[in-house]
C-alpha cells in the first residue's frame, strides 16, 4: 500500500517535470537555444494563477490565466530578447537568459512582495479520494497526473499529426531549408517558444496550488527539468516524457525506500541521514549512467 | 592662508564628527531573511526590533541599525557579516533566523570581539562546547520548544510518534529535543531537505506508519506547504509541534487545517503582563497585523540591548557584557534570566490554534515546562 502510494507520488512528480521539460526540449531542439529563464515562466504562471484566483475567486480562471500569461510573456520575451540570440553561441544565450531570471525575479518581488502566496484548491479537487484497492490519495495530485497525461497525448498529436508539427520537426532538422520553402521561421519560433512557456506556466500553477507561490520557485525545478531533458535526449518529446517519469520515480522511490534499506543493517538515525543523502544524489547518478550508455540521451537523435 | 584655515576647520569638523560618532551609542548590524520562503520570520524579527527602538524614544535613537537581507543563504550571510564588521564597524550583530547561517557567522563574529545577540537561532553547538562570552541568545536553545512538545505528548497520552524535521542543525536538534522528554516509541523518524515544498512521500510514510501522533518541525513556508498537503491527504493523525509551524505569520495561510493543533511556545499574545499588552497593542497599531513569536523575540532582543546600553558603554566590553548578563529588562514573555551559557531560563507553554472572528491565532492552555534552561549548559566553559 505504501509502495503503491509512493509510485503515484513518483508519477505525479514525473508529470509535473514533463510539463516543464517538454517546453525546454522543444525550444532546445527546434531553436538550439539554452533557455535558463524557463523557470521564470513557470513562476510567472504560478503568480498569474494566484493573482487571478484571488481576484475572481475562481481557481479555473486562474489556471486559464496562468496559461495565457506565461504564453504571452514567452512570446514577448522571444520577440524582444531571445530572437537576437539564435545566431550567438551557447555562452551568450546562457548569459542573456540568466539575466532574464534576475529581471523576472526582482520584477515579481517588486509586484507581489517577498511573502509566499497560497492558492486554495477548488472544492471538486480538494480532499482525498479512495481508489480501488482501498488506497487513499489526494484528488488534486490525481488531477495533476491526468492533466500531464492529457498534455502528453496532445503534444504527440500536435508534433506527429498536424501541419504545425511537421514544420516544427522540419525546423529541427534543417532550418535553412524550411525557410527557403517559404515557411515564416520567425513566427514558427515565436509560436514554439510561447507553447513551451504556456506548458511551464501550467506546471507552475499546478505545483503552486499544492505547495506555495513564491519568488525563486522556478530555479530548483529548472535544474531537474534540464536533467530530464538530458536523460531523455534533446529535442524529443517522447524522451522528455520517459525522462520525466524516470526522474520522478527515481527521486520519490529513492527518498522513500533507501532509508528503510539502510535501516536493515545500520543504526536508525545514521540510516536516515545516509539514505536521504544518497536519495538526493540518485537522479544525478541516473543521468551519469544514461549518458555513459547513450551519450545523446535515451531518444536523442543528434550526435 | 585662507586655504589652510579652511583645512584646519575641516579637520576640526571631522574630529568633531568622529567624537560624536563614538558618543552616539551603539551601531547594530542586523542580518536576517527578508526574501524567499523564510521572509516572514526575518520581517517579524526586524519589525519587533524596530518597534522596541521606537517605543524607547531617545534611548532607542542611540541605536544605529543597519538591516540586510541574507536570502537564507549561508554564503551571503558571511559576506554581510564581513562587510558589517570591517566597513560599517558595527558593535553588535543580530538578526539571524536559521541555525545553519548562525553557525557560519557567529563564531567568526565573536572571535573578532563583536557581541552577537540571537533573536532566533539557538543551535546546540553554540550552547554547549562552542559557547562564547560575547554570544547571547534571547529566544531559546533550539531544543527547548521541542522538549516541551515531548513533555506535552507524554501528558496527552501519546505513545507512538512519527517525527519529521528538515536535515539541518535545528532539525536534528528538534528531534533530539523531542526525544529527550518524550517517553513513547518512535513510529518513524524522517529528515527532509531544508526548503522542501512537496511532502507527498513523507505523508505516505506517515499514513502507513501506524503512529498515534505526528511531531513535526518545519519552520516558515515548509510548514505551510506540509500542513496544506497533510489536510488534503485525508490522514487524520493528530499533529503536535513547536510554535514555529503554527505561528501568527503562517496560520492565515494554513487556515482551517491548523485548528485545534497543540503547539509549544515561550510566548503568546495572551500572556498576562503589562509589557506584553503594550507590545501587542503597539505592534498592531504600527504594522496592522498581530505580532508573531518572532516579533516578540525581536522586541525582547532590542530591549535587552537597550537595558545594557543604559548601564554601560559598548566600548567597555567587560561592563557591557555584565550588563547584558543581568538581563535587566521586562520581557514580554514574563520571567526571563540568562543561564550560565547565556541562553534563556524560561517557562514554555502549550498553545492551541483557535479562530477569533476571522483571524486564526493561538491561546495558551497550559504550561509544559517551568524555568527550563537547556541540556547543553554543562558543556559550556567560558
Amino acid at each position: 500500500m505504501l509502495l503503491a502510494e509512493q509510485v503515484l507520488n513518483g508519477l505525479q512528480y514525473g508529470m509535473m517535470l514533463f510539463l516543464m521539460a517538454a517546453g525546454l526540449t522543444l525550444v532546445f531542439g527546434v531553436m538550439g537555444l539554452i533557455n535558463l529563464a524557463h523557470g521564470s515562466l513557470y513562476m510567472a504562471g504560478a503568480f498569474a494563477c494566484a493573482a487571478v484566483a484571488a481576484a475572481t475567486g475562481s481557481f479555473w480562471l486562474g489556471l486559464a490565466a496562468s496559461l495565457a500569461a506565461a504564453a504571452a510573456l514567452g512570446a514577448l520575451v522571444e520577440v524582444v530578447v531571445i530572437r537576437r540570440l539564435y545566431a550567438r553561441d551557447h555562452l551568450d544565450q546562457v548569459l542573456a537568459t540568466f539575466a532574464l531570471i534576475l529581471v523576472f525575479s526582482e520584477g515579481t518581488r517588486w509586484l507581489f512582495g517577498s511573502f509566499p502566496l497560497y492558492l486554495s484548491l477548488p472544492p471538486v479537487l480538494s480532499g482525498a479520494v479512495t481508489l480501488p484497492g482501498g488506497l487513499v490519495y489526494p484528488a488534486f495530485r490525481l488531477a495533476i497526473i491526468a492533466i500531464g497525461a492529457l498534455v502528453a497525448v496532445g503534444l504527440f498529436w500536435l508534433i506527429g499529426r498536424t501541419r504545425l508539427g511537421i514544420r516544427i520537426r522540419a525546423g529541427e532538422a534543417d532550418r535553412e531549408m524550411i525557410a527557403a520553402l517559404g515557411v515564416d521561421i520567425a513566427r514558427l519560433y515565436t509560436l514554439v517558444f510561447a507553447l513551451g512557456a504556456a506548458l511551464a506556466g501550467l506546471a507552475g500553477a499546478l505545483v503552486g496550488s499544492v505547495q506555495s507561490v513564491q519568488v525563486g520557485m522556478g530555479e530548483p525545478v529548472l535544474i531537474l527539468a534540464f536533467v530530464t531533458v538530458v536523460i531523455g535526449g534533446i529535442g524529443s518529446i517522447k524522451g522528455a516524457l520517459v525522462g520525466a517519469l524516470l526522474v520522478g520515480m527515481t527521486d520519490t522511490l529513492g527518498k522513500a525506500l533507501l532509508p528503510t534499506f539502510f535501516a536493515g543493517f545500520m543504526e536508525a538515525s545514521a540510516a536516515t541521514s545516509v539514505g536521504s543523502a544518497l536519495a538526493s544524489m540518485l537522479i544525478y547518478v541516473l543521468m551519469a549512467v544514461v549518458l555513459v550508455v547513450r551519450p545523446t540521451g535515451l531518444y536523442g537523435a543528434r550526435a | 592662508m585662507k586655504q589652510k584655515g579652511r583645512l584646519i576647520g575641516g579637520i576640526a569638523a571631522l574630529a568633531l564628527m568622529a567624537g560624536m560618532a563614538s558618543a552616539e551609542g551603539v551601531k547594530v548590524g542586523m542580518i536576517t531573511t527578508l526574501s524567499g520562503g523564510g521572509a516572514g520570520l526575518g520581517i517579524d524579527v526586524r519589525d519587533g526590533f524596530q518597534l522596541a527602538l521606537k517605543m524607547a524614544g531617545d534611548a532607542g535613537a542611540g541605536v544605529e541599525l543597519i538591516v540586510e537581507d541574507d536570502q537564507q543563504k549561508p554564503d551571503i550571510a558571511v559576506q554581510l557579516a564581513d562587510k558589517m564588521i570591517q566597513s560599517d564597524q558595527v558593535d553588535v550583530l543580530t538578526g539571524i533566523i536559521w541555525s545553519n547561517l548562525a553557525m557560519a557567522v557567529v563564531p567568526a563574529a565573536v572571535a573578532q570581539g563583536k557581541f552577537y545577540l540571537s533573536p532566533n537561532a539557538g543551535p546546540s553547538a553554540l550552547a554547549g562546547a562552542g559557547c562564547d562570552k560575547n554570544y547571547f541568545n534571547v529566544a531559546w536553545q533550539n531544543d527547548n520548544l521541542h522538549e516541551a512538545a515531548g513533555a506535552y505528548a507524554n501528558s496527552a497520552g501519546y505513545a507512538n510518534s512519527f517525527m519529521l524535521a528538515p536535515n539541518y542543525p535545528a532539525g536534528t536538534d528538534a528531534i533530539a529535543g523531542y526525544k529527550r522528554f518524550y517517553e513513547g516509541a518512535a513510529a518513524g523518524e524522517v529528515y527532509t531537505q531544508l526548503g522542501q515544498t512537496d511532502y507527498a512521500a513523507e505523508i505516505a510514510q506517515i499514513r502507513n506508519s501506524g503512529a498515534d501522533s505526528v511531531f513535526f518541525f518545519l519552520p516558515g513556508g515548509m510548514g505551510i506547504a506540509f500542513m496544506k498537503q497533510y489536510a488534503e491527504s485525508g490522514v487524520d493523525i493528530p499533529l503536535i509541534g513547536p510554535a514555529f509551524s503554527f505561528d501568527q505569520n503562517i496560520l492565515q495561510a494554513v487556515g482551517d487545517a491548523a485548528l485545534g493543533v497543540k503547539n509549544t511556545s515561550q510566548w503568546n499574545k495572551d500572556i498576562d503582563n503589562a509589557e506584553n499588552a503594550a507590545f501587542v497593542a503597539a505592534y498592531q497599531a504600527e504594522y496592522g497585523r498581530l505580532p508573531s513569536l518572532y516579533s516578540s523575540q525581536g522586541f525582547d532582543t532590542a530591549n535587552l540591548l537597550l537595558s545594557a546600553m543604559a548601564k554601560a558603554d559598548v566600548t567597555d566590553q567587560e561592563a557591557f557584557r555584565a550588563a547584558l548578563e543581568a538581563a535587566d529588562f521586562a520581557s514580554v514573555r514574563g520571567d526571563f534570566a540568562f543561564g550560565p551559557n547565556h541562553h534563556p531560563i524560561q517557562d514554555i507553554y502549550v498553545r492551541e490554534v483557535v479562530k477569533e472572528g476571522d483571524i486564526y491565532t493561538n491561546k495558551v492552555i497550559g504550561t509544559a515546562l517551568e524555568d527550563r534552561g537547556d541540556a547543553y549548559a554543562g558543556e559550556c566553559k567560558m
